[in-house]
């Protein structure tokens, strides 16, 4: 209980001391005329996990794009370790969404981790310095069984986990989860979230999940952000989900809507208050 | 030369055959051994990226290539045709990143502008006779100095294939993983883009244009029917694509046929006879 409560209070102050932290500073992403989003400040903290929501073509995977360099974008990324120090980029996990994947691809998983892992070319190496290191990050996921599989032959839970295994090593400052669970099936989902929340406990790092499944957010988040051309609002679970403009955007609570969207946030609630 | 004179020698001890006593067989069957195993190791990565249709225009490419090359005069044919394909294949990759229109319509619009504008130049003045053998190629019209090229683009092609391979892998999979493990896709894909084009370009000549795809596609293609990762998949293709390309010579050369196509005829009966036994395989 007090492990809860002290995670979201430090969600909610804004400045980065004592835990290690990812600042963004004023992100911003255009595509040509089209403003993505725009003045998005962001802290991470080491140890928590933010959560990502907002509606579709709200700019959430196009800000972990941004943050992984990999579209243009003004505004600045700042890592700050433990001691206050900066210390330049952080190393940044990325697990991407349930990949449509070519089935026939023969690639296996072990493949996929040397080809990660090593610079020695795949086709023509052998794996097997590189194995017992692979074996350990796939215990990390409850994987080892997978090795030697093929990526097309594992079931979307499966895959997802392996490239969770693959995000983790090495062991990142900030790990990118980009509705990862999007298409698997309940077994695999709640597999995944354990895996996740157990990493959340254990290693010091910053987790931020994009998620349509507002349930997983309020039972595992430290602090969501509600995305939307901008950041909307941002703070513990309880302050987002009965925060008016979230009705608003999501079109939930308002009135007395469906059964479906009122099962949602009550969930959070009552977990909150069982706390 | 010596040395050429050197590998004769042993493979008239080793090939005591009827056709591996002409030159142009000898010099024939040496290019495919240099040659087609590149075409096994980059048909792998064609086919698991979907870029059939890319590679199918970087054919087209050259075929502007040679006809600049004709045009400028001065420089050596295959130099520029190198050159431009390599340009060209870049050029398409860029492009490609740049705009919003499917990957598809971009290589469409790219690949019908080079053999319109190649077509425009070699049948100026009327003589597109001349150049029609490009079309179907011809094994037999490869020289010695050929062979020192295909050796030279067979190392670097090599070389260049072991430092790509792993990182092509990861953005196959996903871009922005790739990206998370420091891989700049543009540049390394564009990379990729010109091996592609350098192989594209020195084979067009006895391939023919209007077969090399197959080359770039069938050795992967069957190889994907019977293998279960990279390792087994990379052996696969390369022994298809070697296999084919011997057979065809032998073939091509005792039923005095085109080679290229009899050995694209062999790869994709390789084929057919992998998918009937992909269920054996299948894991």
């Amino acid at each position: 209980m007090f492990k809860t409560i002290l995670h979201h209070s430090a969600a909610s102050c804004g400045d980065c001391s004592k835990l290690c932290c990812t600042k963004i500073e004023d992100f911003g992403v255009r595509a040509g005329r089209l403003t993505i989003f725009e003045h998005v400040n962001l802290h991470m903290h080491c140890g928590q996990l933010t959560a990502l929501i907002g509606p579709n073509g709200a700019g959430k995977s196009t800000l972990m794009r941004a943050i992984l360099g990999e579209v243009p974008h003004t505004g600045n990324l700042h890592y700050v370790d433990a001691k206050g120090r900066h210390t330049g980029h952080p190393t940044i996990g990325y697990v991407p969404q349930y990949l449509r994947f070519d089935v026939s691809a023969p690639i296996s998983v072990e493949d996929l981790f040397m080809a990660s892992l090593s610079r020695r070319p795949v086709w023509l190496c052998s794996a097997r310095k590189l194995r017992p290191r692979i074996l350990a990050s796939l215990a990390r996921v409850h994987a080892e069984s997978l090795l030697s599989r093929r990526l097309g032959a594992l079931s979307g839970g499966e895959l997802q986990r392996v490239l969770l295994a693959l995000a983790l090593d090495p062991m990142p400052d900030l790990l990118l989860l980009d509705e990862p669970v999007s298409g698997v099936d309940q077994n695999g989902l709640e597999l995944f979230y354990e895996i996740v929340a157990d990493l959340r406990a254990k290693e010091d790092m910053a987790i931020l999940l994009i998620s349509h499944d507002l349930n997983m957010v309020a039972k595992h988040a430290d602090q969501v952000v509600l995305l939307n051309k901008g950041v909307i609002c941002n703070g513990t679970p309880q302050e987002v989900f009965t925060d008016p403009r979230t009705r608003q955007i999501f079109g939930m609570l308002a009135g007395e809507s469906t059964s479906e969207a009122a099962a949602q946030i009550p969930a959070g609630q009552v977990l909150d208050s069982r706390d | 030369m010596e040395i050429l004179t050197a590998i004769y020698g042993l493979m008239d001890t080793l090939l005591p055959f009827e056709w591996a006593g002409h030159l142009f067989m000898k010099n024939a069957f040496l290019a495919i051994l240099l040659v087609t195993p590149l075409f096994g190791l980059l048909s792998t990565m064609v086919v698991s990226n979907r870029m059939a249709f890319f590679s199918d225009s970087l054919g087209h490419g050259a075929f502007t290539g040679i006809a600049l090359g004709v045009l400028l005069g001065s420089v050596s044919p295959l130099l520029s045709l190198i050159v431009f394909s390599i340009l060209f294949a870049i050029f398409v990759t860029w492009i490609k990143s740049k705009s919003s229109a499917s990957a598809d319509t971009i290589i469409g619009v790219f690949s019908s502008t080079a053999i319109a504008l190649g077509l425009m130049i070699m049948s100026h003045g009327g003589g597109f006779n001349k150049f029609s053998s490009f079309l179907i190629g011809d094994i037999l019209s490869i020289t010695p100095a050929d062979l020192g090229a295909l050796l030279l683009v067979a190392i670097l092609v090599t070389a260049a294939w072991a430092f790509l391979f792993n990182r092509l892998l990861l953005i196959s999979i996903n871009t922005s993983f790739a990206r998370s493990r420091g891989i700049p896709a543009q540049l390394t894909e564009s990379l990729f883009a010109a091996t592609l084009a350098v192989v594209v370009a020195i084979s067009i000549q006895w391939v023919g244009i209007l077969i090399i795809n197959a080359l770039l596609v069938l050795p992967a293609a069957a190889a994907r029917n019977v293998a279960s990762d990279v390792k087994s998949y990379h052996l696969a293709s390369v022994a298809i694509a070697l296999i084919s390309g011997i057979t065809g010579l032998l073939i091509a050369y005792y039923d005095n046929m085109a080679a290229g196509a009899t050995i694209v005829i062999v790869a994709a009966t390789i084929f057919f006879i992998t998918l009937l036994l992909k269920q054996h395989f299948a894991r």
